[in-house]
């Protein structure tokens, strides 16, 4: 029974997502969120908000201000930023479950007000903006071969996808070397004491709540970012896309990798969408062998709901990881013991 | 409406399910034009009516009542229409039809008939502008009536809070499961739970009248709150798991069970057998179907009851207590882990029927996600822990939400609900109802 499965197919998706555009967008988002929750204790479960809004700065600077792709970047930063201030200053001097609920609150309220039909020329809605990453494309090294993917060993991309990952991947590892950087600097020992004992750190004269509005800062940028990678990837913003699902994900990511440890949101990243690809891909596998017919009978297991058994996956392991083994794969448990404060 | 190429990277491709190489043909569309006779016969566009298909986007049909959504691919797919955003006076002919099945060939634009007709009085132009007595009496009664149901589902939700400090963030699928079991209760009888019962008659093999299938919900809402509870949480507290770990953990739990249901139960919105398709009677100025005038009854009714058990029964007194200050409740005696698994049975059952309340309009399998922050939005304002605090906080939010389409645009009206909240928590962090103490 196992040899009718193709296990070429499972290993390709395992290991095509686990190092695709994907993961690293994810990546890059749990590396902001990581300076957030792992090394400043704070609660942000509106990471999507951030990545929507770097999204949107891309996407909004071509499709209604005209003012071209390039400086869109430059916009989704400046967007983001001000997001922080907004999200920060009326709430970093809350208890950190406030924080939470606005968080998540005010991603939702981003995602609601860009599909607003009212929005229709600046945002273009439900349907959202497309196709306005071609000066990123132009300048692809890949070398487009027909319609073929580009395949090696069990990776398998298209040339545009290989153009992301480059770009995409650099930019990661730039964001690991500022964060390895920032944390052992002065700012970061500040930020990891705020965590530990915010008191504590106030009493010795540090302004608390202005690290963690930097803090705050820093991750979102981070996070729009990954916005911004994830929209040039798609080569199109969609509100629906910027759901808090997508946040709870990136939890995900960052906890089974470990919190407040440099590498572990790339570790992470990688076994979530390699695993939950390959699971995906297995279960596929396993509905077109001779069990297929048995697990529709019995389990109502079709082609259709096979996504969704995924989800199911990641809720549960979600839970067990953060029961049992709550640091993660990297991270100390000492380090990570903080409490509602 | 703006349709620029393939519109259809929606959820499936952002979880990477779709490979990157979705099509990029010019794309095939379904649409429609939804419309409705008024009391002269003529026909008059809907606005501001949802439509989706699963995976692929949302339409709301403009001014013109035309509607369109890109679908990405050739084949068939289920188009929903959500009845909630018909116009009060607007409903499905049928409401079994508010979701059709379409098969769209590459390249084609399929068009969507949905049935609508008008209940006994006004056409869909009562909901244009303008602020006029009567709208604000119908939004005022569809306030309180959304606060009502809120009320339900967020009393546990505080209670839960304030005897354990957890924010449950799978609360919400606790207001799903209500809807859900009702559901199937309603149309299985109790045989669609137990399997064998099957052959036997009456209650047991076939469906059961919404009221009784309402009560078991309810009761199925409370058991799984108190399994939730003894399984899970209590030994999490036992072994001094973080709190921010359990609220973590009920984020797992609650895309667990959403997904849970969405396999069990189907992505498109199904109704209750009874009741699914009452007119709405006018009442003075304003216009409701029966069966929500039931609901808000039995809701302020059931309210009443909550309120009067926890300020004079015993258990009541103490659930107060350990929300009040656990450490103090232990010492005088009372046996905070029993009092917790109560709270938890007690607010998940309420949540419960609140789900049965929402479910009247319609039942999906996430509809208790699509309120979370509702409930929020109502525990916060009315200050998280307590139990009349988050009463007060859902009417308001109830009322706020639906009155502030008098200003605004409909579509936008849950915004109302995330701004009051993050008011509210720059104001008065406290909420309306907590006591001043420092929450930073």
């Amino acid at each position: 029974m196992l040899l009718a499965i193709n296990w070429d197919i499972i290993f390709t998706q395992t290991f095509s997502q686990g190092f695709g555009t994907q993961a690293l967008v994810f990546a890059l988002a749990a590396i902001g969120l990581n300076i957030h929750y792992g090394y400043t204790g704070l609660l942000n479960f509106g990471q999507v908000g951030f990545m929507a809004v770097g999204a949107y700065g891309v996407g909004m600077a071509v499709f209604w201000l005209d003012i071209g792709f390039w400086p869109g970047l430059v916009l989704g930063v400046v967007y983001c930023l001000i997001l922080a201030l907004i999200l920060g200053i009326p709430t970093l001097r809350l208890r950190a479950d406030y924080l939470a609920i606005t968080t998540i609150a005010a991603s939702e309220t981003i995602r609601l007000s860009v599909r607003w039909r009212g929005n229709r020329e600046r945002t273009g809605a439900a349907e959202g903006i497309n196709d306005f990453a071609d000066p990123f494309y132009d300048l692809n090294v890949f070398d487009r071969i027909g319609s073929r993917p580009y395949r090696f060993l069990f990776f398998e991309y298209r040339a545009d996808d290989l153009w992301v990952m480059l770009i995409g991947w650099s930019v990661v590892g730039l964001a690991l070397l500022f964060t390895w950087q920032i944390m052992r600097s002065p700012w970061g020992r500040v930020v990891k004491a705020i965590r530990e004992d915010e008191d504590a750190a106030r009493a010795l004269g540090k302004n608390a709540y202005s690290y963690k509005l930097q803090s705050l800062i820093i991750g979102g940028v981070i996070g729009g970012i990954a916005g911004m990678l994830q929209a040039i990837d798609k080569q199109s913003v969609q509100p629906d896309t910027f759901n808090p699902v997508i946040t709870f994900m990136i939890w995900t990511v960052l906890i089974i990798g470990g919190a407040a440890r440099v590498w572990s949101p790339v570790v992470g990243a990688m076994l979530f969408w390699g695993l939950i690809s390959g699971l995906e891909a297995f279960m596929r596998e396993l509905l077109d062998t001779g069990l297929g017919d048995s697990l529709e009978r019995y389990l109502n297991l079709n082609i259709q709901n096979v996504s969704q058994v995924r989800f199911m996956l990641f809720g549960l392991a979600l839970m067990i990881v953060m029961r049992y083994r709550p640091q993660g794969i990297f991270g100390s448990r000492e380090e990570m013991a903080l409490d509602d404060r | 409406m703006r349709v620029a190429g393939p519109v259809a990277i929606v959820l499936l491709s952002v979880i990477g399910l779709a490979s990157p190489s979705l099509g990029q043909g010019d794309g095939q569309t379904i649409g429609g034009q939804l419309r409705v006779e008024d009391d002269t016969g003529e026909r008059v566009p809907v606005e501001g009516v949802l439509v989706t298909i699963d995976g692929q986007g949302e339409a709301v049909s403009d001014a013109e009542g035309r509607w369109s959504i890109a679908v990405s691919e050739p084949g068939t797919y289920t188009v929903v229409l959500d009845a909630t955003t018909l116009p009060d006076a607007v409903s499905l002919r049928d409401s079994e039809r508010g979701a059709l099945d379409m098969l769209v060939e590459a390249g084609q634009s399929k068009t969507a008939l949905f049935a609508l007709t008008t209940g006994d009085v006004g056409a869909p132009a009562d909901e244009g502008e303008g602020i006029t007595g009567r709208r604000v009496a119908q939004l005022t009664v569809e306030g309180l009536k959304q606060g009502l149901y809120l009320a339900m589902a967020a009393i546990g939700l505080s209670l839960i809070f304030g005897t354990t400090g957890l924010v449950n963030f799978a609360h919400a699928e606790l207001v799903t499961w209500g809807g859900l079991t009702t559901f199937f209760f309603n149309y299985y009888g109790l045989a669609g739970v137990l399997g064998f019962l099957a052959p036997l008659p009456g209650p047991f093999g076939d469906g059961v009248n919404l009221i009784f299938a309402a009560v078991f919900g309810m009761i199925s809402g409370g058991l799984l709150g108190y399994a939730l509870d003894r399984f899970l949480f209590r030994g999490m507290r036992r072994d001094g798991v973080s709190l921010i770990a359990q609220m973590v953990i009920t984020i797992g739990l609650s895309i667990l069970m959403r997904y849970f249901f969405l396999y069990n139960f189907g992505g498109n919105p199904r109704f209750f057998q009874d009741f699914a398709s009452q007119r709405a009677m006018s009442i003075g100025p304003v216009e409701i179907t029966p069966k929500d005038l039931a609901a808000m009854a039995v809701s302020i009714a059931i309210l009443l009851l909550v309120g009067a058990l926890l300020q004079l029964t015993r258990i009541g007194k103490a659930m107060r207590a350990v929300a009040d200050n656990r450490d103090l409740a232990e010492s005088s005696g009372i046996d905070v882990e029993r009092i917790i698994g109560m709270v938890w049975t007690a607010g998940a059952a309420l949540a419960a029927l609140g789900g049965v309340f929402f479910g009247l309009d319609q039942v999906r399998w996430d509809f208790g996600f699509r309120i979370l922050l509702l409930i929020f939005a109502a525990v916060v304002l009315g200050g998280l822990g307590t139990a009349y605090g988050a009463l007060v906080g859902a009417i308001v939010v109830g009322l706020a939400i639906n009155l502030s389409t008098l200003f605004i645009d409909a579509e936008l009206k849950n915004m109302v609900a995330l701004l009051v909240l993050v008011t509210i928590l720059l104001v008065r962090p406290q909420g309306i109802l907590g006591r001043p103490e420092r929450v930073g």
